[in-house]
């Protein structure tokens, strides 16, 4: 192993996702105490302005692994490809987003390598050992542990999105292709279509503000005010398990345990309880507005911000003089 | 066409969690288990697949875990499932999640399984390391955050929709494969009484890790993380009431989003 830090920094369609850029800045923090370097790895189609955009991080080396079999993710090719990179560079700890497809890529990885994990991390250090230490939430946010890696073996950790900034600040790090050399059926996935859900709306997982909407908006037309609202800040719109089970919104947006984990820079619930599990799903957003009915809500206690009224009123105030203050 | 559910036991969502003194665990004694929902909607998927299609001949539950596990093993044989197989042992206990992949590779390999449903992920530790590992462990494909699944009429592949950010990914995958579930694949029904009763009577192999042949080399490999320093999660200052009319309640709020804590 050497002292270097791999970054697995996702992108699709030559775009990178926002995580990509901000797993670098625990990276560059990790490499300055192994004394190693940062190492971006890029797998996919055509890779150039995701490149160019990794440069713009200060990482100290790039690795791209291109073919068109790999235009699109799949946890086989993708797998092939990373587990390649690893042999190559052989990082002390590798960090990937903590995506859909980072995630999804980990473990697989890491069986491969013969590394050890921690998933969706929002701490990392390096011990007086020189192994990684991380911090993670567990029990759906209802408590935190660290976690501890065993030194003869590489460190793999998923970096929860937006807890990190993005990294900035460099240019001209060393580039490297490695070709890529399928591994036996690694096309027993194939990758038929990626098809766009919730329409021209962000998804939840994208947005840096959320807008939701609870049981109280009573139906899918009612939301028409949740969109407006979103539609002003440029905003996802989420909902509650009890508003997604009603028909008013598509699972896909269901925000909680069983939904998905969101940590926006502003999350807005509307007429939510606060019920444990939806808090499950979105407790590490950074500023969180509560919109209620009864003053006794759970989720107030949650908020930084709280208004007690009826939403239906609340709501198209808001969006009014959000759009006055923006105009 | 043999099916295989992995499921797992994990304490009750609204479970108050408590940390221990020292803070290396949490709590056991009086906590709430049950079957982990994401898992349940693996298991219905399974049984569903038995009552559609003649070509599936039997459908496994597996649990890795003590012996109080083999409560959620009983569900999952109540909704449908026709056997079970239990790992327990303390041995087992001490496993991480790669190791405990390794392990399940290592009882599963060679059984025939043509396909492994297990949940995306697991509600109490969160990390969703055990399908895609198990995949690797056994060389086998992957398809993972499903919401919807269809076979082929010849039962050798199927199409899978996967759940990504503001998309979903339609891939085709041939047998042998593993998918996890995600909400929207399906959702479990409620195990009755009588077949509660009547899951009791289906049989269940259990294994002790000296039953599992190569298991100390399986597990020596890879993974071996320790958690340790359970915290609760930090404090949030107290939020601000906002008093007054809807409307210039909704003002002030605005004025503060944007002046104060600067998020618009
Ligand atoms: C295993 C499991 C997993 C779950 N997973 C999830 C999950 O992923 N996501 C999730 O959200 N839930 C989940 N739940 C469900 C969760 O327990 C709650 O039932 C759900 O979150 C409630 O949704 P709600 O807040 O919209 O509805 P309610 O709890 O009914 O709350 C509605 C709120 O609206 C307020 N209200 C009513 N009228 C108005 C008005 N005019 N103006 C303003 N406020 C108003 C009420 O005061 C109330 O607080 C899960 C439950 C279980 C058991
Ligand atoms: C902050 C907080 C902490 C909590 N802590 C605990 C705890 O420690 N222990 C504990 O046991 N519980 C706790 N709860 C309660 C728990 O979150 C849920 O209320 C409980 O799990 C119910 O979930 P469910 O899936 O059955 O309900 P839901 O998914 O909300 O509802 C199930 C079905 O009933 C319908 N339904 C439910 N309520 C209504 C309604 N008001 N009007 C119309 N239809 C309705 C839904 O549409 C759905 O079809 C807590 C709740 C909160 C808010």
């Amino acid at each position: 192993m050497t002292n270097d830090i791999l970054v697995f920094a996702e992108q699709r369609n030559d775009k990178l996702h926002p995580a990509a850029l901000q797993i670098v800045t625990p990276a560059k923090e990790l490499a300055a105490r192994t004394g190693g370097k940062v190492v971006a790895c890029l797998i996919g189609g055509a890779l150039n302005a995701a490149v160019e955009a990794i440069d713009k991080t200060g990482v100290g080396a790039i690795v791209t692994v291109s073919a068109p079999a790999l235009a699109n993710y799949s946890a086989l090719r993708y797998r092939t490809a990373l587990a390649a990179v690893i042999g190559k560079v052989q990082p002390r700890v590798v960090l990937l987003p903590a995506t859909f497809m980072g995630r999804d890529l980990g473990p697989r990885v890491a069986a491969k390598v013969g590394a050890a994990l921690a998933t969706d991390v929002v701490a990392l250090s390096i011990n007086a050992e020189g192994t990684l230490d991380i911090t993670r939430p567990v029990y759906n946010g209802k408590a935190s542990c660290h976690v501890g890696f065993p030194k003869d073996r590489p460190a793999v950790a998923s970096v929860r999105p937006n807890t990190f900034p993005a990294a900035t600040g460099g240019g001209g790090a060393t580039r490297e292709a490695l070709a890529y050399t399928p591994a036996p059926g690694d096309d027993r996935i194939d990758v038929k279509e990626v098809a766009k859900a919730g329409g021209e709306v962000k998804d939840v997982t994208e947005a840096d503000i959320i807008v939701s909407g609870g049981r109280a908006l009573k139906s899918e037309e009612n939301f028409k005010i949740v969109y407006e609202l979103a539609k002003e800040l440029d905003a996802a719109v989420g909902a509650s398990r009890a508003a997604c089970d009603a028909g008013y919104q598509p699972h896909s947006r269901q925000v909680g345990l069983t939904g998905k984990t969101v940590t926006p820079r502003l999350y807005i619930a509307c007429g939510i309880s606060g019920a444990i599990q939806h808090l499950a799903g979105m407790r590490g957003s950074k500023v969180i507005v509560a919109i209620n009915s009864d003053k006794e809500a759970p989720i107030f206690k949650l908020a930084d911000y709280g208004i007690v009224g009826d939403l239906f009123k609340v709501l198209p105030a808001m969006t009014a003089e959000v759009r006055r203050l923006k105009g | 066409m043999k099916v295989l559910v992995v499921v797992r036991q994990v304490p009750d969502s609204t479970t108050n969690i408590k940390i221990q003194a020292g803070g290396q665990d949490i709590e056991r004694a009086g906590v709430k288990m049950v079957v982990n929902p994401f898992d349940e909607f693996a298991i219905e998927q399974a049984v569903q697949l038995k009552e559609k299609r003649k070509d599936v001949a039997s459908v496994t539950a597996l649990i890795v875990g003590p012996a109080t596990a083999a409560e959620a093993l009983r569900i999952a044989l109540a909704v449908g499932a026709d056997d079970g197989i239990h790992l327990q042992d303390e041995a087992f206990d001490r496993l991480d999640e790669l190791q405990t992949a390794a392990l399940i590779a290592t009882v599963v390999r060679g059984g025939g399984y043509d396909l492994i449903l297990i949940g995306k992920q697991e509600i109490d530790l969160d990390s969703g390391q055990l399908g895609p590992a198990l995949a690797e462990l056994l060389d086998i494909p992957h398809v993972g955050t499903t919401v919807k699944l269809e076979f082929a009429a010849d039962g050798k592949s199927f199409v899978a929709r996967r759940r990504i950010e503001g998309a979903e990914e339609v891939v085709q995958v041939s047998l042998p494969a593993l998918v996890t579930a995600d909400k929207g694949l399906c959702e479990m029904r409620y195990p009755s009484l009588p077949n509660l009763m009547k899951a009791k009577k289906k049989p269940v192999k259990v294994f002790k890790a000296a039953d599992v042949a190569g298991f100390a080399a399986a597990v020596a490999n890879l993974g071996g993380v320790k958690m340790h320093a359970f915290q609760p999660p930090p404090e949030r200052p107290p939020g601000k009431m906002i008093p007054g009319e809807p409307e210039p309640a909704a003002k002030e709020l605005a004025r503060l989003l944007r002046e104060e804590a600067k998020v618009i």
